[in-house]
């Protein structure tokens, strides 16, 4: 079928053609700027309907690729290859599921470049659907890297006032892993002879060599991740980057790192995993406990956020590691809630910000008083950061504390500490911004949700409130192929999986 | 039925909740409260054949929750005895104060969000008395936990009431940090979170181990202290209870609904639900018998000397909690579960009361500023004298006439002296010292709002009025409860141990040994109770009335002890120098210190000192290489297209 047979390259490259035409617009004024707008806004819709459908033709039942094309291309070496499965699925679908969001918040704010800002966040859509998408593992490593330099430019040019310093650093950091994560690539190619992943996935690497594969990929995922201690130009990129690139840079980009670890690291390099796993469920709990511990103190409401984000994906590397299925269907559930969740406070920022120009906590307050609405949305985002049940943040959380245990009680009771944390930060914010007297001056005149706020933040409200209680879908989806995966690995290594 | 009885607060909420404003304050009121009114009737319906002993347990599925490998979790209401008391005090309970609500808070700007709070937090309560596993019980657990933290914060300009709120949410967060390690425990000795699978594991699981913090421990021991730590934090027993009298901040028919009768019993309920689990480990019953009895003895020596009206019945609340927890720990859980049940009508009809007064003084909360408002308001004075003699326990020993107090709070004393031991007899006298206290400040409360001269201002004490019929007559229903509910039930409670048995037909653990030997205590024990409430009675009487000097001259006498239980034994003081400061302190060490001196300057600028060089040549990489690189791969990517489409099939 022509549909199946191509969906994911339609899914991809859609946005590329949005671009397109966005350059083709004529002209600089307001009609043309709107025009632009629209071009990206209708292109990142129809990327989702494109993204829904295809989940909706999706074999739960089966952990093979699907959708899969493969082609022959430059030689024998890199090939076209794509195709998705239970653990990739599901980015695709958030991603185009946020890109319009970030359209929409970016109407108004964005207010010069704004053709240069619509093409950039199409070609970042079409890199990251890329990243999940494609199953060769050289157009793997040009989308993962790729992704970097429109993030790169969005942070530097529509950034906020230290942007350079924080694009330079968002970039150093990133981009010294990616070496490594090349050299072993082509490692793994003389090794192997195929860079096509659904065939290494077969490729049983001798242990010596998996230790250094394993390193080397680390050093790339790790950073992406961010894991602690290479967190630190998160906080700097979020605080100077628009509102739009916070959220694709918390709810997708941070994940890039967690699917990695999936689609590589634990799958190929299994004796490895679990060598390192009690270095990794450390720097996790350390994730947990200690940005959680500084988000407490922060005075910048996306500083505190940018640092709960990395002791959220704490939660994400101990449970891809724990590797039975508890901790694996945790982690992807618990990246993709926080891809909702993290991305929805970020655009709720967003809104105050561009009534206020601050980021400062102190200069907020009573907010629920002119702002009930928001004060709503705030309080389900804030309750789903903080893990409450009934949203989308518990199913991930307890899942992966649930898979820890099993495997470590130690590291479980510690990194089980994050749960008063993240109430004790989550809960300060909330109170420090939406709740007390609205004494202010400056505040007296802001004005709730407008209507194009609302159709961002309403829809992620619902989803996050709807898989709080019914996370079926999500599971579901991705049950065959973690399934497989942890069969995998613990046939690999030796251990008795879980959960047969 | 059980469905209605659940969902039918959650619409309340929902409707009320987001769209208060479109349909209004007195529509949202009026769809709450009609909707309580109608689960409250249900509940009873539900609850009158267990009652009656013909009624069979049963469950109703509602849909899949998180089932994935092994770990298969629906929403599932599960009804049996157990639930159907706590259906009919939650329901009970919340329906009247839904009512007494409209009364008291008729001039609040924001009353449909109040009553949208006060369903919302019925549902969650139901949610977790209708559990049939470990996670929708926490579900339920920390959903009440939530309503508590907007019901409590409810008047969000008084800093002191944001500040209430949060404490007390974190506070329970560091229960709920034990009870969710108790779950994962359970998970791994069973690999199952149903209560049904986990019950029928325990035979097998008698001498297993866990390991955990480096030693190999008995593993239901460790599972069951671990969920006690939650139960702890619910229902602010000693260490934790420091958020429940900050929570008198919140209106007070939160406090009635919340605070007294339902979401701070839930650690009483989780403990005899879970009677099975505990009564396979002694060291953990053992816990919980120490730490009631330290809670119930604590709790009564702060109240003593309390000023503000709530905060002593908070205390009081505190203190009877630690009774029931008594019960639990010596294997009397249908004791325990009693005085749950008795208390519930009791301790609302005092909250309830004490908001009238409340309203009568407009909003004076400290009784410094009360007195002799008795004949100003004496149906409140009626209601709380009965509310008073059921707490403090007043009856005829050996016979059936009492308040219901007299009754469940008798039965736990005579089930922890019958226990014996070192813990039995401990319990046995800090009960009935904390008996001779809780008659002592519940009197005190009485003297010194109702008696003697006023020391109210004149303008407030001459405004003083009786609060409308729409708030009194919850009263006069709870005022029913505090009298009868402990006659009506005593048998199937806390009568022959095969009544018992009957009634609870396998949903507690009934233990016939502790219960018959309970009642067969010397009758020295018996009237203990009834000594010290008449001792306490005297003591307050010539404090307050007699001599009413006395109080001021004994506290100049030891300044001492006065301070220190008038500052709550020092818990706040402590846990911010222990818990608060440091790591707030250990936060901005982090941030500072190893974030931005370390990490930063140190290795990412120390390390390559290009770091700099380059930042001072970001322009020329901004606009020079990553330019060209994201041109070439954009070209590469447009090529990758054209081939995609020729190549790839997209033509044909």
């Amino acid at each position: 079928m022509i549909l199946t047979d191509n969906i994911l390259t339609i899914i991809t490259f859609l946005p590329l053609v949005g671009a397109f035409f966005i350059l083709l617009t004529p002209g600089q004024d307001e009609v043309a700027v709107l025009n632009i707008k629209r071009i990206a806004l209708a292109t990142t819709f129809v990327t989702f309907v494109f993204a829904l459908l295809m989940w909706g033709l999706f074999d739960p039942d089966t952990a093979d690729f699907q959708f899969v094309q493969n082609s022959p291309w430059m030689g024998e070496v890199i090939g076209y290859r794509m195709g998705v499965d239970g653990i990739s699925v599901l980015f695709i679908v958030l991603t185009g599921l946020l890109m319009p969001m970030c359209i929409l918040a970016s109407w108004d704010s964005v207010k010069h470049r704004v053709r240069e800002y619509m093409v950039l966040f199409l070609v970042l859509e079409m890199l990251m659907m890329g990243v999940f998408a494609t199953l060769d593992l050289a157009m793997f490593y040009v989308f993962f890297e790729g992704s970097l330099i429109p993030m790169f430019l969005i942070i530097g040019i529509w950034g906020g006032k230290r942007r350079i310093q924080a694009s330079y650093k968002f970039f150093f950091y990133t981009f010294v892993g990616s070496v490594l994560m090349l050299l072993a690539i082509m490692a793994m190619y003389w090794y192997a002879g195929t860079l096509d992943i659904s065939r290494l996935l077969a490729v049983d690497f001798p242990e010596s060599m998996q230790i250094w594969l394993w390193l080397a990929f680390f050093a790339s995922l790790a950073v992406k991740m961010p894991m602690w201690p290479l967190h630190r130009w998160l906080p700097e990129a979020h605080v100077e980057a628009p509102t739009a690139g916070s959220v694709i840079l918390a709810a997708i980009l941070l994940k890039l790192g967690g699917y990695g670890f999936l689609r590589f690291s634990l799958p190929m390099f299994p004796d490895a995993s679990l060598m390192f796993s009690n270095f990794v469920f450390v720097l996790s709990v350390a994730a947990i406990v200690i940005t959680s511990v500084v988000a407490l103190v922060q005075t910048d409401v996306k500083k505190l956020i940018a640092y709960s984000s990395v002791a959220h994906m704490g939660f994400v590397t101990m449970g891809i590691f724990a590797g039975n299925i508890y901790g694996v269907q945790g982690a992807i559930f618990q990246m993709v809630s926080h891809g909702i969740v993290s991305g929805a406070l970020f655009l709720s920022v967003g809104v105050i910000y561009d009534r206020m120009h601050t980021r400062d906590i102190s200069a907020y307050g009573g907010l629920v008083e002119r702002m009930p609405k928001y004060a709503f949305a705030f309080m389900i985002f804030t309750m789903a950061n903080v893990g409450l049940p009934g949203t989308s943040g518990f199913v991930g959380e307890f899942l992966t504390l649930l898979a820890i245990f099993q495997v470590n009680t130690w590291f479980a009771i510690v990194a089980t500490l994050g749960v008063i944390f993240s109430a004790c930060y989550g809960l300060w914010l909330y109170r420090k911004v939406i709740f007390g007297a609205l004494e202010k001056e400056s505040l007296r005149g802001i004005l709730d949700l407008s209507p194009r706020e609302m159709l961002t933040i309403v829809p992620l409200i619902v989803l996050t409130i709807f898989f709080g209680f019914y996370p079926a879908p999500l599971l579901d989806t991705t049950a065959a192929s973690v399934q497989a995966l942890v069969d995998q690995y613990a046939a690999a290594t030796g251990l008795a999986a879980a959960g047969q | 039925m059980i469905q209605a009885i659940v969902f039918l607060p959650l619409i309340g909420a929902l409707v009320a909740g987001l769209f208060g404003r479109t349909i209004g304050h007195k529509a949202a009121e009026v769809l709450t409260t009609s909707l309580l009114v109608i689960a409250a009737i249900l509940s009873w319906i539900v609850f009158i054949p267990f009652f009656l002993g013909n009624a069979e347990a049963y469950k109703v599925e509602i849909m899949r929750w998180i089932v994935t490998g092994d770990l298969d979790l629906r929403w599932i209401l599960r009804v049996d005895t157990l639930t159907a008391i706590m259906l009919v005090v939650v329901n009970t309970v919340s329906c009247l104060v839904h009512v007494y609500s409209i009364g008291y808070m008729h001039d609040d700007p924001h009353r449909a969000r109040f009553f949208a709070y006060l369903s919302l937090f019925t549902f969650a309560m139901l949610m977790l008395v209708t559990a049939d596993n470990f996670l929708q019980m926490f579900f339920g657990w920390e959903g009440v936990g939530l309503a508590s933290y907007l019901l409590i914060g409810f008047w969000y300009k008084k800093p002191s009431a944001n500040a209430a709120a949060m404490k007390a949410f974190v506070v329970n967060r560091v229960g709920d940090f034990g009870f969710a390690l108790g779950i994962f425990g359970t998970f791994y000795l069973v690999g199952s979170l149903g209560f049904e699978d986990t019950f029928a594991a325990l035979p097998g699981l008698a001498d297993a181990t866990i390991p955990i913090l480096g030693g190999e421990y008995h593993a239901l021991t460790v599972v069951c202290l671990l969920l006690f730590m939650g139960a702890m934090g619910k229902s602010a027993q000693f260490l934790l209870h420091t958020w429940l009298p900050d929570a008198m901040e919140g209106p007070t028919p939160v406090s009635a609904l919340i605070h007294a009768a339902t979401m701070v019993t839930a650690g009483v309920f989780l403990v005899a639900r879970l009677s099975p689990m505990f009564e396979m480990s002694e060291t953990a019953t053992l816990v919980i018998i120490y730490v009631g009895a330290i809670t119930a003895f604590f709790a009564a020596t702060v109240g003593l000397v309390q000023n503000d009206i709530k905060r002593v019945i908070a205390y009081s609340t505190c203190s009877q909690l630690g009774y029931m927890f008594v019960a639990l720990g010596v294997g009397a859980y249908s004791a325990g579960v009693y005085h749950l049940f008795t208390h519930a009508f009791f301790k609302a009809l005092l909250f309830l009361g004490a908001g009238s007064v409340i309203h009568a003084m407009h909003h004076e909360q400290d009784m410094r500023n009360m007195g002799g408002i008795a004949r100003k308001i004496p149906i409140t004075y009626a209601m709380m004298i009965i509310g008073t003699l059921a707490l403090t326990g007043v009856g005829i020993p050996g016979t059936m006439f009492g308040f219901a107090g007299f009754f469940s709070k008798d039965a736990i004393i005579e089930a922890a002296y019958a226990f014996g031991g070192p813990a039995g007899q401990l319990a046995f006298w800090m009960l009935v010292i904390a008996a001779l206290f809780t008659s002592f400040y519940s009197w005190r409360l009485i003297h010194l709002t109702f008696h003697g001269k006023t020391r109210a201002d004149q303008h407030t004490f001459d405004h003083a009025h009786e609060s409308p019929r729409i708030m009194l007559v919850p009263l006069y229903i709870l005022a029913a409860g505090a009298v009868l509910a402990g006659v009506v039930f005593y048998d199937v409670f806390f009568g022959h141990a095969e009544h018992v048995e009957h009634f609870f037909h396998g949903a507690v653990v009934v233990d016939a040994e502790i219960i018959d030997a309970a009642h067969y205590v010397p009758f020295w024990v018996k009237a203990s109770a009834a000594m010290a409430m008449l001792a306490g009675f005297v003591l307050a009487w010539y404090f307050y009335i007699r001599r009413p000097e006395a109080p001021r001259e004994l506290a100049a006498e030891h300044p001492g002890l006065y301070k220190f239980l008038l500052n709550k034994w020092y818990f706040d003081e402590i846990y911010d120098f222990l818990f608060v400061r440091p790591t707030r302190w250990v936060g901005q060490a982090l941030w500072k210190g190893f974030d931005d001196w370390f990490v930063d300057q140190m290795l990412v600028e120390g390390l390559g000192r290009r770091v700099k060089q380059v930042t001072t040549q970001v322009v020329r990489l901004q606009s020079g290489y990553l330019y060209h690189y994201a041109f070439a791969m954009l070209i590469g990517v447009a090529a990758l297209i054209t081939w995609a489409i020729a190549a790839g099939g997209l033509l044909g």
